[in-house]
């Protein structure tokens, strides 16, 4: 059974296309990650899962409901922090608190005891007088505070410090040791391999990749750094080898998956001294997927299109 | 560059961000209130054909308590009674564009970050403010400028016109100083609005208040005003009397205030740090009442400042309109024919009681619409997004605000039926009991078509969000213009009169309430509710980015 599983999800705003068939399944119990750079539709596809937009085209399904039909009745059993926290200026953190936690259908009073304790948030101020990451942890601990069945984070330590991103983690874990699921939205890449079970890499409301990360690692070039005996020669043209740079006895390239063993033999020919192969990092995962890529369609920027322009000539309410 | 130049620094470009900014917002405000002068110099060009007329309607206007209260008669001419009609009107709403436009291109940038961005840039201290009261001050040159041009295309003196013109913008500029201030003293852009809003409605009570007090002169055509009036600056603008003399040395009045506001605002930018406020920020409370804990709890809260002010409001206006009562009863000529038409009846006491509570419904009106309307808001500034991914229904939502409109309106209503009651129970005879019986009854039988007009804004706002404020404002305008107060005058059509809820508003206290048209109200109520909540339902949200 799955927390999540979204199929061919499309999502239109007029002509921009922010979500074109994007796949995402979140096992029951597991931290997944959900990766991609700005506006590639992250925030769009966790606004779907929550009901408030309505899909084109797909399946989606959270917790077994339909996330439009059943709304209501799914949100009981999970909790959301927005990627953007606009809280009421007028209002404590800690009023937000019990307002969103009780709204959910109720919260755990010494959970949020000890969430205020442990991000060392104050709930006396007004939500206009917090800092960024200060309103960031208000919204934190509204959703961390409710016991619930799934979790949707939406760039969750956007404005944390390091310490807190710890403490984020360290609730994160405990969260899955209680066997809950949790969607982690992030682009930022530690945080997501420290977290995740599986993760996947979305691209212009696609889905790129997904699975573990030593799946994932199989589908990109191992570096391989490699002394001899004798000269090498002849490596350049070996089928599967790339960014070959060597002096002599000496030699750096990188292999395509499922030529590594090939290339090996090769190798033995000319008596190998050491060899070092290191796996890709995330960061070369990353940049595997994007790094060639200099324009994505911005799906934030559909989406504002669609709420009310006259806020960004600013009337003052 | 040093001290006070350099605090000016980048002030030109900061300006023309504002007027980028700006170009839409501040159009639409000058050309609207310019359409206003012109549409109310015609009414009265053509109202008033002889000058019979004219002298009959000024008589009427400054003979009685009640009339002074709403504008200053200073002789008789056509262009003199427009603005008897409509200064009042004009001059509020300029101020409310002045201080919207300052608080605009201040506090909100504060509010917003954006003007640490722009502080960072080579940037005075003083830029930010300066940009903003120049662009309004600019905006309320122009629409002096096209007031007075409206009012000679009717025809009207060329002298009167423009000082016309003149008087309402040197309100609005004045306003520009004072939203200069509230800026510097609250650290939000509701707190801000509210602090020049509150100085508005004081200016606008003690001119009303001023005229009141004041004695028609021997020729019965010009008023005298009393002293409360020469301490607001929208008293100023009526002492500069167009088409009554022109006097123009009131202007100076307005320039040293505005050159004193504007000081103690500098004085201000400079005491205090960027993003904050002088005003101390309170600490609040580290837990919720059990109270907020609900979308209806919820909205309380985020209006009850608003109800609050308003509630001061309807109660005041319902203690003097009481109070005033007694001058309708020997009322004659044309201001009796308004009173009768309106409230449907020829006893003159129960057309006033009836016709004045109208207008507290008409005001109640507003009050639905604006709290309704904070819905979109809710939505636009992405306030609503955590309220739906909880077990919260957009239906449920929708209803928070719905009840919250409700009670409030109903609130208002007594509030002023039991203000007026208290008073006019001396002044219109009855004692006091029977006239918070006859009044609280009149008064919650305006609920219904109020309630109409609450539903049109729920609909908008399901099936056009991105339109609601002006379709809802549009249908509040048209609804009271088409309405008993306005539509008989300007002789529509019965089927377009209908149109307004207003006109089948029951004509209490004058006539018994029957429930048919009650009826058909809230069926159209509920209609229209139904269809608001179920297009919520079905739409996507509009969310920021």
């Amino acid at each position: 059974m799955n927390a999540i599983s979204v199929s061919g999800l499309v999502k239109e705003f007029g002509a921009t296309r922010a979500l074109d068939g994007l796949d995402l399944t979140v096992g029951t119990g597991e931290v997944h990650g959900f990766l991609g750079p700005n506006g590639a539709g992250k925030t769009t596809t966790l606004r779907v899962l929550l009901g408030l937009l309505r899909r084109d085209a797909g399946a989606v399904s959270v917790l077994d409901g339909d996330p439009w039909r059943d709304a209501v009745s799914l949100h009981r059993r999970l909790a959301f922090v927005p990627g953007e926290v606009n809280l009421w200026p007028n209002l404590t953190g800690g009023e937000v608190i019990d307002l969103l936690g009780t709204l959910r259908g109720g919260l755990d009073r010494k959970r949020r005891a000890d969430l205020l304790e442990r991000f060392q948030l104050d709930p006396g101020k007004r939500c206009r007088a917090y800092s960024k990451g200060n309103r960031q942890k208000v919204a934190l601990v509204a959703a961390l505070a409710s016991d619930v069945e799934l979790y949707l984070l939406d760039e969750p330590t956007s404005g944390l410090d390091p310490l807190m991103e710890a403490v984020f983690q360290e609730v994160v874990r405990e969260l899955r040791g209680a066997g809950r699921s949790v969607l982690l939205s992030s682009h930022i890449l530690s945080e997501v391999e420290a977290l995740c079970d599986r993760v996947t890499i979305i691209r212009a409301g696609r889905t790129a990749e997904s699975g573990t990360f030593d799946e994932l690692r199989h589908l990109t070039r191992t570096t391989v750094t490699v002394e001899t005996a004798e000269p090498i020669d002849a490596l350049g043209q070996v089928p599967g080898v790339h960014d070959l740079s060597r002096d002599h006895t000496r030699a750096r390239f990188s292999v395509d998956p499922g030529e590594l063993g090939e290339v090996l033999r090769r190798l033995v020919t000319f008596d190998v001294r050491t060899l070092t192969s290191s796996p890709p990092t995330l960061e070369e995962l990353f940049l595997h997927h994007y790094g060639d890529d200099t324009r994505v369609p911005d799906a934030s920027d559909a989406a504002a299109g669609l709420s009310d322009s006259e806020a960004g000539r600013g009337s003052p309410r | 560059m040093t001290g006070r130049a350099a605090g000016l620094t980048g002030m030109v470009a900061l300006t023309r961000l504002a007027l980028r900014r700006d170009r839409f917002t501040l159009s639409a405000w000058v050309l609207g209130l310019s359409a206003f002068m012109a549409g109310i110099t015609a009414m009265s060009v053509s109202g008033l054909p002889t000058r019979q007329d004219v002298i009959e309607q000024t008589e009427l206007m400054a003979g009685n308590a009640a009339m002074r209260m709403l504008g200053l008669a200073s002789g008789a001419s056509v262009g003199g009674y427009t603005l008897v009609r409509g200064y009042l009107t004009l001059a509020v709403l300029t101020a409310l564009m002045s201080t919207f436009a300052v608080v605009r291109h201040t506090r909100q940038n504060e509010e917003t970050g954006r003007a640490d961005l722009v502080g960072a840039t080579v940037v005075g201290r003083y830029a930010g403010l300066a940009a903003g009261v120049v662009v309004t001050v600019g905006a309320n040159i122009a629409l002096s400028a096209l007031l007075g041009l409206t009012m000679i295309v009717n025809g009207q003196p060329m002298a009167g016109s423009v000082t016309a013109g003149a008087s309402v913008g040197a309100v609005g500029i004045v306003f520009a100083g004072v939203a200069a201030i509230a800026v510097q003293l609250s650290s939000t852009t509701r707190g801000a609005s509210g602090i020049a809003s509150a100085v508005l409605g004081l200016a606008f009570l003690l001119s009303g208040v001023g005229n009141m007090l004041g004695r028609a002169d021997a020729s019965g055509l010009r008023v005298v005003s009393a002293w409360p009036s020469w301490v607001s600056p929208i008293g100023w603008g009526q002492q500069m009397r167009p088409f009554g003399g022109d006097h123009w040395w009131p202007l100076a009045l307005f320039a040293v205030l505005f050159t004193v506001l504007l000081a103690v605002a500098g004085a201000l930018v400079r005491r205090r740090d960027v993003g904050r406020g002088m005003l101390p920020e309170r600490r609040g409370r580290t837990e919720a009442a059990p109270g907020l804990l609900s979308p209806f709890g919820l909205v309380w809260r985020l209006q009850r400042g608003a109800l609050l002010a308003w509630a001061v409001g309807m109660l005041g206006f319902g203690l003097v309109l009481g109070a005033i009562g007694g001058e309708v009863a020997d009322m004659d000529g044309s201001a009796r024919d308004w009173y009768t038409r309106v409230g449907g009846t020829d006893r003159i006491v129960d057309a006033y009681r009836t016709s004045i509570i109208g207008m507290a419904g008409m005001a109640a009106a507003i009050y639905t619409v604006q709290i309704l309307l904070r819905m979109h808001a809710e939505e636009t500034e992405g306030h609503l997004e955590p309220v739906l991914a909880t077990a919260v229904s957009r239906a449920r939502w929708v209803t928070g605000h719905i009840m919250n409109a409700v009670l409030g309106a109903a609130g208002l209503l007594l509030l002023f039926a039991v203000g007026m009651g208290v008073t006019a129970g001396r002044t219109l005879g009855g004692g006091v009991a029977a006239q918070l019986g006859d009044l609280t009854t009149a008064a919650l039988a305006q609920l219904p078509g109020i309630l109409v007009l609450g539903g049109v804004v729920v609909a908008v706002v399901g099936l056009l969000p991105r339109w609601a404020g002006p379709v809802s404002w549009t249908v509040v305008m048209a609804s009271v213009l088409l309405g008993p107060l306005f539509g008989p005058s300007l002789k529509w059509p019965q089927w377009a009169q209908d149109l307004s809820p207003f006109t089948h508003t029951p004509k209490a206290p004058a006539a018994a309430i029957t429930m048919a048209p009650v009826l058909t109200l809230l069926v159209a109520f509920t209609a229209l509710a139904v269809v608001g909540i179920v297009t919520s339902r079905h739409r996507n949200l509009a969310l920021p980015a």
